[in-house]
């Protein structure tokens, strides 16, 4: 099927409830600051369902992290499968469907310097501040994932490294 | 057995001697190919030094610079560690071998040098490296001392190369045209002299070639006869009369239907090369097509995922959208830079934002509902079925109309994706029985009704 593209709408006959009244997701409004229908929420407000986390984004967070963060999420075969699901969305481009560093962006030598799973001393609390915060080259996920989609793909990621290691899951 | 004379006649002649010049040409030809080639062949392209003072391998410490050391650092950039071209020459080699195997314990014994490095590169721990031998680290400083590669080095011979090759075989194309517009002049003369040999030979034998113009009646002009034609008239008026409708109802029925829809966005953004070329999965930026109702346009940190590392892209690239779409996308980069106030030569966010405004081309009105999660995630429909090939766009446009029979349509062509899904469980047992087993449609769970789309 051909579509020709052309720069500008068609017509509109009589268009009453076409245009929104209410504010839509992403629109341009100018009553807020910033032109931006889209607000941050105000700092330290904690709505539902939804937890801060709570180690900062530096050498002394990321080895509390490591040391003491413990995974909430079950380790079920749903999660792990959904951990598998995301982890091909999100982390196989650079880190490889075996997380062994090399996805598809590191072969066409678009970004570098991606280290496989097994060549760092990781853990899971690790593991989940570097996909909260990000880390050096690597930024921060948690804007594309929940926090239970972040847990799910720690177990995903845990599993890799234990068949890069050889060990049984 | 009758033995035929072997005897050449002036055309054969010809011929032949065209062959042999035609032959003597390609042949030249090929060796001219074969001179071109071997004089680009000759300078290769500058090799990666191999003799250092060390004796480090810097092929091999290329293989190990890319595996662990290219997440923070560059050879000619700053990045999140420094430029390391020439680091050598900066510190001391023992000095480097204690830094690169473990930074923090360096740092720990209060060496001076390297406190001053780490509190310039932000108090950021560099990665203990236990795992390189001395041998490994001589591989990679050597390769760290690879000059940056000047381009225009290699490009000149090549540049020369193919121009002398262009301009050899421009000469041979002129040379066979000419002697293909000799061939067809010899052609039209040889037509001729057989058109008067046959001509003499007609008229001697008395035949007549020439034709006298014979008297014509005078005949009505066309027009004239189709206005006498009263059926031919009643055809045509009913044939308009339909054209003009088909043509009116196709103006009407476009009105309000954006397919095609592409406008110019403030950054050149390229879906085909980063859905397309780079592979990256759709739900990497429009992450939150899978637990929304919209599926939004990725926020600048997306990008600034990746490019924060990828500042310019390939030569490859970059040639390709000079020479096919008009683009310097290394300038589009610099965009996204500017929108988020990223500097890339202090490697860190010192500049105001500036949100981009791009221009949304998928437009439903205000009065429909359309809810991304529950068709990409409940139905597992793909992203092309509606939005058409975007892997394949330089440009976004809108691929469907987007009208409600278009909706509707498939509404009552798709089936429920039902498997592992526990909330159709039990409707699916009692409509299987009743049915005889026809799978469900969205038509068939009340998906056309107007509530579901238009409250």
């Amino acid at each position: 099927k051909e579509v020709d593209a052309k720069s500008n709408r068609s017509f509109q006959y009589f268009p009453n409830m076409y245009e929104s009244v209410g504010y839509e997701a992403y629109q341009e409004g100018a009553i807020f600051p910033g032109n931006m229908e889209a607000q941050k929420p105000v700092d330290g407000t904690v709505s539902r369902g939804w937890m801060p986390y709570e180690y900062e984004d530096d050498n002394d967070g990321y080895a509390s992290a490591k040391a003491n963060l413990i995974n909430p999420v079950p380790l079920t075969e749903d999660h792990l499968s959904n951990g598998q699901a995301l982890y091909g969305i999100y982390c196989a481009i650079c880190h490889g469907a075996k997380g062994n560093g090399v996805g598809y962006l590191v072969e066409t030598e678009k970004i570098l310097g991606v280290p496989s799973y097994d060549a760092r001393e990781i853990t899971e609390g690790s593991i989940y501040h570097v996909m909260y915060h990000g880390i050096n080259y690597m930024g921060s996920y948690a804007s594309q994932t929940s926090i239970e989609e972040r847990w799910e793909i720690v177990h995903f990621v845990e599993a890799l490294r234990a068949d890069l290691m050889g060990v049984p899951r | 057995m009758i033995k035929k004379k072997l005897h050449l006649s002036t055309l054969q002649l010809f011929l032949a001697s065209l062959f042999l010049v035609f032959s003597m040409m390609g042949a030249q030809a090929q060796e001219d190919a074969t001179t071109s080639d071997a004089e680009s062949a000759t300078p290769v392209e500058a090799t990666p030094s191999e003799s250092d003072t060390s004796g480090g391998n810097a092929t091999q410490g290329e293989a190990l610079f890319k595996a662990n050391c290219a997440s923070c650092h560059k050879l000619y950039k700053k990045a999140v560690g420094p430029a390391l071209f020439e680091v050598t020459k900066r510190h001391d080699r023992e000095w480097l071998y204690e830094w690169i195997k473990n930074s923090a314990a360096l740092i720990a014994t209060g060496d001076a040098e390297a406190l001053a490095i780490y509190n310039e590169y932000n108090q950021s721990n560099m990665n203990a490296f236990p795992g390189l031998s001395n041998q490994d680290i001589d591989n990679i400083l050597a390769y760290t001392d690879t000059p940056k590669p000047v381009a225009t080095t290699a490009a000149p011979v090549d540049g020369e190369a193919a121009a002398g090759g262009g301009g050899t075989s421009s000469m041979t194309n002129n040379i066979v045209l000419g002697a293909l517009a000799l061939v067809l002049i010899v052609l039209i003369v040889v037509l001729f002299a057989v058109n008067t040999t046959l001509k003499r030979f007609a008229t001697a034998n008395g035949i007549q070639t020439e034709f006298e113009e014979e008297d014509r009646t005078e005949r009505t002009p066309i027009w004239k006869a189709f206005v006498q034609n009263q059926f031919l008239v009643l055809v045509t008026a009913i044939f308009l009369l339909l054209a003009s409708a088909y043509f009116v109802y196709g103006a009407l029925m476009s009105v309000g239907v954006d397919q095609g829809y592409a406008p110019v966005q403030p950054i050149h953004y390229s879906h085909r090369i980063h859905a397309g070329v780079s592979q990256i999965d759709c739900k990497y930026c429009h992450s939150s097509a899978r637990e929304s109702k919209h599926s939004g346009i990725p926020s600048l940190n997306v990008c600034m995922n990746c490019h924060k590392s990828i500042a310019e892209v390939a030569d490859g690239t970059y040639q390709e959208g000079i020479e096919e779409y008009g683009i310097d996308y290394n300038k589009e980069i610099q965009k996204l830079y500017s929108a988020t106030g990223w500097s890339e030569d202090e490697q860190a966010f010192v500049g105001e934002e500036q949100p981009v405004r791009w221009v949304r081309i998928h437009n439903l009105p205000d009065l429909a509902y359309f809810n991304h999660a529950q068709h990409v995630t409940a139905g597992n429909i793909a992203c092309q079925t509606c939005h058409g090939p975007v892997e394949e766009m330089e440009v976004m446009y809108q691929y469907s109309p987007l009208t409600m029979g278009w909706c509707i349509n498939c509404h009552r062509e798709t089936n429920v994706d039902l498997a592992g899904n526990g909330y159709y469980e039990e409707i699916h047992k009692e409509l299987s029985e009743k049915r005889g087993g026809r799978q469900l449609t969205v038509a068939d769970l009340g998906g056309i009704e107007c509530g579901k789309c238009h409250y």
